[in-house]
């Protein structure tokens, strides 16, 4: 369909340093920012010589770099901690909320009260506080289908997320989605997606909502998108095809991997030519970062230049979270091929523990406030499952519903009414 | 241009004064107007008082000398000061650019809509007007930048989405199918996706296998999106306008080969009503139902039918999903014949469900079964000859017809 393109000749090959294997570097010299509309790149294709550029080395650092050293930084100069009590304790909960939910899951999926593909996040809980939290109400979040931890990290209510599952009218998406769809057009949680790779153009799409909306619309608009997925999702088509266009267009978006190493079966050192994911970013001219996804204030740290970044229309960012899950890859997986050996070392990892120990020795938070915590948490999420388990079923009405937004699109029928004007329609009996 | 026919009575001395009759709501649509459409056109001799005479005609007309057009010429219009005259392409710009005037959230996306002004044109001079980010030139990426259009629908924007050619838009299949489709629902209803999916498709002149293809019969599975063609300057501005002003997700299936038509176009806004159909030339004898180009085929064939003293009555079904039911119903049981004629290939087109719809509606009205005439079977080949032998030609057309009016 296009025509061929001749490429031009690049002179030279630049290959990253790989001793410096944390540390960002754009061998291609970038044309100061314009504030011009012209939406493309902004890169010319001439490569420096090589001399100028073991100068430029040396001063030439992306915004973003592995946290490793801003936390040993900040910690090093002033000896100021990393978060406050209230920020540590919010956290706290945040991970805490998903780990009993997810266990609560588990436990009610065995018994019969949800059915289908549930995938669980226990052990990443880190990535989802991480990011999450920083965001504002009317920032969006796009996630896989192991979305129930995003989707109560953003807002949802347990209540809401628990009756979904159960697939109850009262659940946020009326019983519709199930566990693969979580939506909430309150709290800009734009799913849930079953196919891997099919949200991410959905995330691209709502931040060039958000840019459009400053740029055409005036309007003011700081919005920011996050799209989580995993390390299968990085050999597919459309994850690389976003990258581009959020580049390009200098989109308001952060892609997180959640590289928990397996997808599925799928090992994935055994799937991808070049396991490391964080250096897919500098090849389609955005920062990309390898962050310690078990440890909250690591992600924390590189979430708040990420999505600063992307709020001050700087454009994307690639962030590549170490994680991992210390459950199967669903509750119908038997979980034999991963060794025991890497279970155990993650384990000794958890994201909820290493923060506790934070926070306990850095005198932020007492033993007494986590366990009330704690508590509080697991009442929560008792009293979601009674709710969900009171709420009643969708009805044969809700058949036809919301198969469009304007009922029209049934078409007219052979009487030469529409037939959403059938009163049959709303008992979802009407023939369609 | 007008909609309302002369009376009936002209109808049974000369066929010159039928006009192509279509449904037009100049009203904006809304869906309080339900009952604006039982108004929508007055067709001559279109119920059984009226069928005698017309038998009775029919009689006549033998005797009566060569009619060289199946429509009627326009006559000398009164009203001929309003209106203008445009291609099809320009009438499709001139719809989007109108509601892009209206509705600043409507934007387009799409591989060269911008600076090169769309592939047949119908973007032209709109990134000059509105700006690079509105009218966006996309890499070559479909399934990402329809996924990308969807996410913008989803928050608030209102995209039109073009295929360069429909053919590529089966590259966006996950899209189109998974979120397009089904996310309203999945999301029980709290997001709706109101975009548009346009480009041209269709057989052209020799433009091989890939790029004469019919997505149509492909996306009619889809729960949740709506299918309409356009086959006039006419109906393509009142469908594009129609298509974007709704909340639904639609996909506009446009012809290669029509971009070029010509026709005089109301002045004033108006929209064509996405879920009818459109008569095209009210007829007795026998319904023909079809779609885009192939409507171009009936009416050569419906000449030399009308010289043949047939009387066809041809519908432009314009919605592929729905089916307008209504209108379809009411022409079969005035005719008791149907015969369907579209470029979709014969397995699973549009005129296998047609036919299962009209068998499973109307089949106490049919005096024979329903004929479909479909393009074959076959990737469509290069070579003029042959590329001619698997659409429907209107000599075929004609056969069938006689056919069926055994």
């Amino acid at each position: 369909m296009a025509t061929a393109f001749a490429p031009t000749k690049l002179t030279a090959t630049v290959p990253l340093h790989g001793s410096q294997e944390n540390r960002l570097l754009l061998p291609i010299r970038l044309a100061p920012l314009s504030s011009s509309s012209f939406l493309g790149s902004t890169r010319s294709l001439t490569v420096n010589s090589p001399r100028r550029l073991n100068h430029s080395n040396a001063t030439r650092r992306s915004p973003v770099v592995a946290v490793q050293e801003v936390v040993k930084e900040k910690q090093s100069t002033n000896n100021s901690l990393l978060i406050t009590k209230e920020e540590g304790l919010e956290l706290y909960e945040d991970m805490i909320l998903g780990r009993s939910f997810e266990d609560m899951c588990a436990q009610m999926y065995y018994r019969g009260k949800m059915f289908g593909f549930v995938h669980l996040y226990n052990g990443q809980e880190a990535v989802s506080t991480g990011f999450i939290k920083l965001l504002t109400k009317s920032d969006s979040v796009v996630s896989t289908y192991r979305d129930h931890v995003h989707a109560l990290s953003k807002g949802v209510s347990a209540r809401a997320v628990m009756s979904e599952l159960f697939g109850k009218v009262t659940g946020c998406c009326r019983g519709q989605g199930g566990s693969m769809h979580m939506f909430s057009k309150e709290h800009n949680m734009l799913g849930g997606f079953a196919f891997i790779g099919e949200g991410i153009p959905v995330a691209t799409g709502a931040a060039f909502s958000s840019k459009y909306r400053r740029e055409v619309l005036k309007q003011d608009c700081e919005d920011v998108t996050v799209a989580f997925f995993g390390d299968g999702t990085c050999n597919n088509g459309q994850f690389y095809e976003c990258l581009n266009m959020a580049a390009l267009y200098k989109l308001p978006i952060i892609f997180v991997v959640e590289n928990n190493l397996w997808a599925i079966g799928m090992s994935h050192l055994r799937a991808t030519s070049d396991p490391e994911i964080w250096k897919k970013g500098p090849a389609f001219g955005m920062p990309g970062v390898h962050v310690d996804g078990m440890d909250v204030l690591k992600v924390r740290e590189v979430a708040k230049e990420a999505v600063t970044r992307a709020r001050r229309g700087e454009g994307p960012t690639l962030v590549e979270c170490e994680t991992y899950r210390f459950r199967g890859h669903s509750l119908a997986d038997p979980d034999e091929l991963r060794d025991a050996a890497e279970k155990a070392k993650y384990a000794a990892r958890d994201p909820i523990v290493a923060l506790k120990k934070y926070l306990i020795e850095n005198k932020l938070a007492k033993e007494a406030e986590l366990k009330s915590i704690e508590k509080k948490i697991d009442e929560l999420v008792e009293e979601a499952v009674e709710f969900a388990d009171a709420s009643p079923q969708p009805g044969r009405s809700q058949l036809l519903e919301n198969v469009f937004a304007d009922p029209k699109g049934f078409g007219i029928g052979p009487d030469g009414r529409y037939r959403c004007e059938d009163p049959k329609f709303t008992e979802g009996t009407a023939q369609v | 241009m007008s909609s309302i026919i002369h009376g009936a009575g002209a109808a049974t001395t000369t066929l010159s004064t039928f006009n192509s009759i279509d449904s037009k709501i100049l009203v904006a649509p809304s869906r309080t107007n339900l009952s604006v459409r039982s108004q929508r056109y007055i067709v001559a001799g279109s119920d059984a008082s009226k069928k005698k005479n017309f038998v009775s005609g029919l009689r006549v007309r033998h005797s009566q000398k060569l009619i060289p057009n199946a429509v009627a010429t326009k006559e000398a219009d009164t009203s001929a000061s309003t209106g203008h005259e445009l291609l099809l392409f320009e009438a499709l710009q001139e719809g989007l650019e109108e509601e892009m005037d209206r509705d600043p959230h409507v934007c387009v996306m799409g591989e060269d809509v911008g600076h090169y002004g769309g592939s047949y044109k119908v973007t032209k001079g709109l990134a000059d007007k509105f700006g690079d980010l509105r009218v966006l030139d996309t890499p070559i990426c479909e399934n990402a930048f329809t996924g990308m259009g969807i996410g913008a629908a989803m928050t608030g924007l209102r995209p039109v989405i073009e295929g360069m050619n429909m053919g590529f838009l089966l590259l966006a299949f996950n899209q189109i199918s998974n979120n397009c489709g089904m996310l309203h629902y999945t999301s029980g209803g709290q997001f709706t996706i109101p975009v548009v999916i346009r480009g041209p498709g269709g057989v052209g002149r020799q433009l091989g296998a890939e790029h004469s293809q019919r997505l149509e019969s492909y996306f009619q599975s889809i729960p949740g999106i709506q299918m309409v063609a356009c086959s006039t300057p006419y109906n393509a501005k009142g469908l594009m306008k129609a298509a974007i002003r709704s909340e639904n997700p639609v996909i506009l299936f446009e012809h290669v080969l029509l971009y070029n038509l010509k026709e005089k176009i109301p002045d004033e806004d108006y929209i064509c009503n996405l879920e009818e159909a459109e008569m095209v030339r009210p007829g007795e004898h026998i319904t023909i139902l079809t779609y885009s180009r192939m409507r171009y085929h009936v009416m050569q064939a419906a000449k030399t039918l009308v010289n043949k003293g047939y009387d066809p009555e041809v519908i432009d079904i314009r919605s592929l999903k729905p089916f307008d039911l209504h209108t379809i119903g009411n022409s079969v049981k005035k005719t008791h014949r149907v015969l369907i004629v579209e470029e979709c290939m014969r397995t699973g087109g549009i005129g296998a469900s047609l036919t299962a719809a009209i068998n499973e509606n109307f089949h106490d009205y049919l005096d024979s079964p329903v004929m479909c005439l479909s393009s074959q079977d076959v990737p469509t080949p290069y070579a003029g000859t042959l590329e001619e032998w698997t659409v429907v030609q209107p000599a075929q057309i004609v056969t069938a017809v006689e056919q069926l009016c055994q």
